[in-house]
């Protein structure tokens, strides 16, 4: 499947990824080549190998609920860029 | 051209539970920010969702309680976008295989008829957190605590016409989750949420077109003014010849009017795919049992019941079934009495009375339905009159005294010995033979004044029904 420079672009742009004009050539290339390579997976033949992870076998995995402590503004502001009191502040998204 | 308004409502209800979606957060409302927030809420890298076997539990009991299919086994997926109230940058939401479809809702119409409004389909998803847009920097403050709380979305068909149409769908909508206790309704905030996709197509026309998202409807009226004003804006842009945007506008409350949201950049884009940290759930024939024998008595069955059982009319029973707790209240107090119709009518008079400053609610009101039906069986067996009673009531409000209580010690006793009413008669004409003679002469109206004298000298107490008969004899 051919993955066109407008198609990186888009998928860069989607991601919030900088791409570099040189780069959108090579990137065309080589994405396209993962998505031929899952082509040749397709078409290996796995009739009667059996699942190798138990999660694809699983179903309905649930917790109670019961409310446990939450760590709170101490953890999830740790990596917080900017902060105000226990708020994290972004640039102002809206008007 | 005349045209034809196509309207379909997404609510987003809230689910009642203690702690959040895949996480063991608190749902609580009010906390600090960010108070209830953790690793797993907040997407930090390599932690894994598990699912609140109590949220599954309450999207079933939405589903059953709006006639829905439930599926027996459904997947999350992830839909991807960047905004920063979705710390993940993707929200996981039930896409491709929703835990329900196929329901509907029969609303009643303005000239009595019912209609049905299909409903699409009920999935599960987790909420957003919220923003606060600084009025003075450059700047948004994110509180995460309501990331990952439970929500069902249940969307409508585009079965709706008109906005009363759409205010009826909601309010029965409204009513049914907060009876079977998954969703506190409250729309202040934000536990009950609705968007409305409006278009317009001309009369006669199978195709739909270009509709419009409605954002930022909370409260009933706002989605009925916000509507209305949707379907006149779109009618004067396609009459003067435009073509309408398909674009997100916000309900503006101030000026009643809705205007155009900057649209979200890529905001078709989703790029749904499979949440990889989920696994399939199945839901089985016993808990799907389970979930049903749990529901309680729905409102339609409700308000059905009570029109034959206590003999109301359709408008008493309607707003006696509009809370359950009300409902409760409202059948309690009718225990024992002859006529239900009395304690329906104390109901939705002195006590709903007292609950219109708002911190007031049935569930805490100062005269509970037993006081009220030992005040009603003292009416009822004419130990006290009408007038007698709303005195009583009061003096219950007020003092908190059982109402035998307070008829004992205010002398409140009907008075319904003839003897003694017969004397109070005789000395009412006597003491006003000027009326006496101007009714015998032809006045009758005056017929409400002896009553009125008999009803002083007794000071409230007397029954009208004997003096009635009574004064009818004498004069």
């Amino acid at each position: 499947m051919k993955i066109s420079k407008d198609d990186v672009e888009h998928i860069a742009h989607l991601a919030r990824l900088e791409v570099d004009d040189s780069l959108v050539e090579k990137f065309s290339t080589q994405v396209s080549g993962i998505l031929d390579y899952i082509d040749v997976l397709k078409d290996v033949d796995v009739s009667g190998v059996p699942l190798a992870s138990g999660a694809a076998l699983q179903t309905n995995v649930f917790r109670e609920d019961r409310v446990k402590p939450s760590p709170g503004p101490s953890v999830t502001l740790t990596n917080a860029p900017d902060r105000d009191d226990d708020f994290y502040t972004v640039p102002k998204v809206v008007g | 051209m005349r045209f034809e308004p196509v309207i379909g409502l997404e609510v987003h209800a809230q689910l009642d539970t203690e702690t959040k979606i895949f996480c063991s957060c608190s749902t609580s409302f009010g906390a600090s920010p960010n108070a209830h927030t953790c690793p797993v809420c907040t997407g930090m890298p390599g932690v894994l969702p598990v699912l609140n076997h109590q949220a599954v539990t309450f999207a079933i009991k939405t589903a059953l309680a709006t006639n829905c299919t439930v599926a027996r086994e459904s997947r999350f997926d992830r839909k991807n976008y960047f905004y920063p109230d979705l710390p993940k940058g993707y929200q996981i939401t039930q896409y491709a295989a929703p835990i329900a479809e196929h329901g509907h809702l029969d609303i009643e119409l303005e000239d009595g008829s019912e209609k049905r409004i299909g409903i699409t389909r009920i999935h599960m998803e987790e909420d957003a957190g919220k923003l606060i847009h600084d009025p003075d920097r450059p700047k948004s403050m994110v509180d995460l605590n309501r990331t990952g709380i439970p929500l069902v979305e249940i969307v409508s068909e585009p079965d709706i016409r008109t906005p009363k149409e759409a205010g009826a769908y909601l309010r029965k909508l409204h009513a049914i989750v907060r009876y079977i206790g998954v969703c506190n309704g409250n729309m202040e905030e934000g536990s009950f949420r609705c968007d409305a996709n409006i278009s317009l197509r001309p009369v006669g026309q199978e195709e739909f077109g270009t509709r419009t998202e409605l954002k930022n409807l909370n409260s009933f009226r706002n989605v009925e003014k916000a509507i209305a004003y949707e379907i006149q804006r779109q009618t004067y842009r396609l009459e003067e010849g435009h073509k309408i945007v398909q674009e997100t506008r916000l309900w503006d409350t101030a000026r009643n009017r809705t205007a155009s949201m900057r649209s979200k950049e890529e905001a078709h884009d989703y790029r749904y795919f499979p949440e990889p940290d989920l696994v399939p759930l199945i839901v089985d024939d016993d808990w799907m049992t389970e979930v049903r024998e749990s529901l309680p008595e729905l409102p339609d069955a409700k308000k059905a019941r009570f029109m034959e059982q206590y003999d109301l009319s359709g408008y008493d029973a309607a707003v006696l079934i509009s809370g359950r707790s009300l409902a409760d209240y409202f059948e309690a107090a009718a225990k024992g009495l002859k006529e239900a119709k009395l304690a329906a009518n104390w109901v939705m008079g002195p006590v709903l009375g007292l609950l219109k400053n708002g911190e007031i609610t049935i569930e805490n009101v100062p005269v509970n339905a037993g006081q009220l039906a030992e005040l009603l069986k003292l009416l009822e067996a004419n130990t006290i009159n009408a007038k007698a009673a709303k005195t009583v009531f009061d003096e219950m409000v007020a003092s908190g005294k059982t109402p035998a209580e307070i008829v004992k010690a205010m002398g409140l006793e009907q008075v319904s010995d003839q003897s003694a009413l017969d004397d109070m008669v005789t000395q009412v004409m006597d003491a006003n033979p000027e009326e006496l003679e101007a009714y015998r002469g032809g006045k009758t109206k005056l017929f409400s004044f002896f009553m009125g004298q008999i009803m002083k000298q007794s000071r409230g107490k007397a029954d009208p029904k004997v003096i009635t008969q009574i004064l009818k004899e004498k004069l």
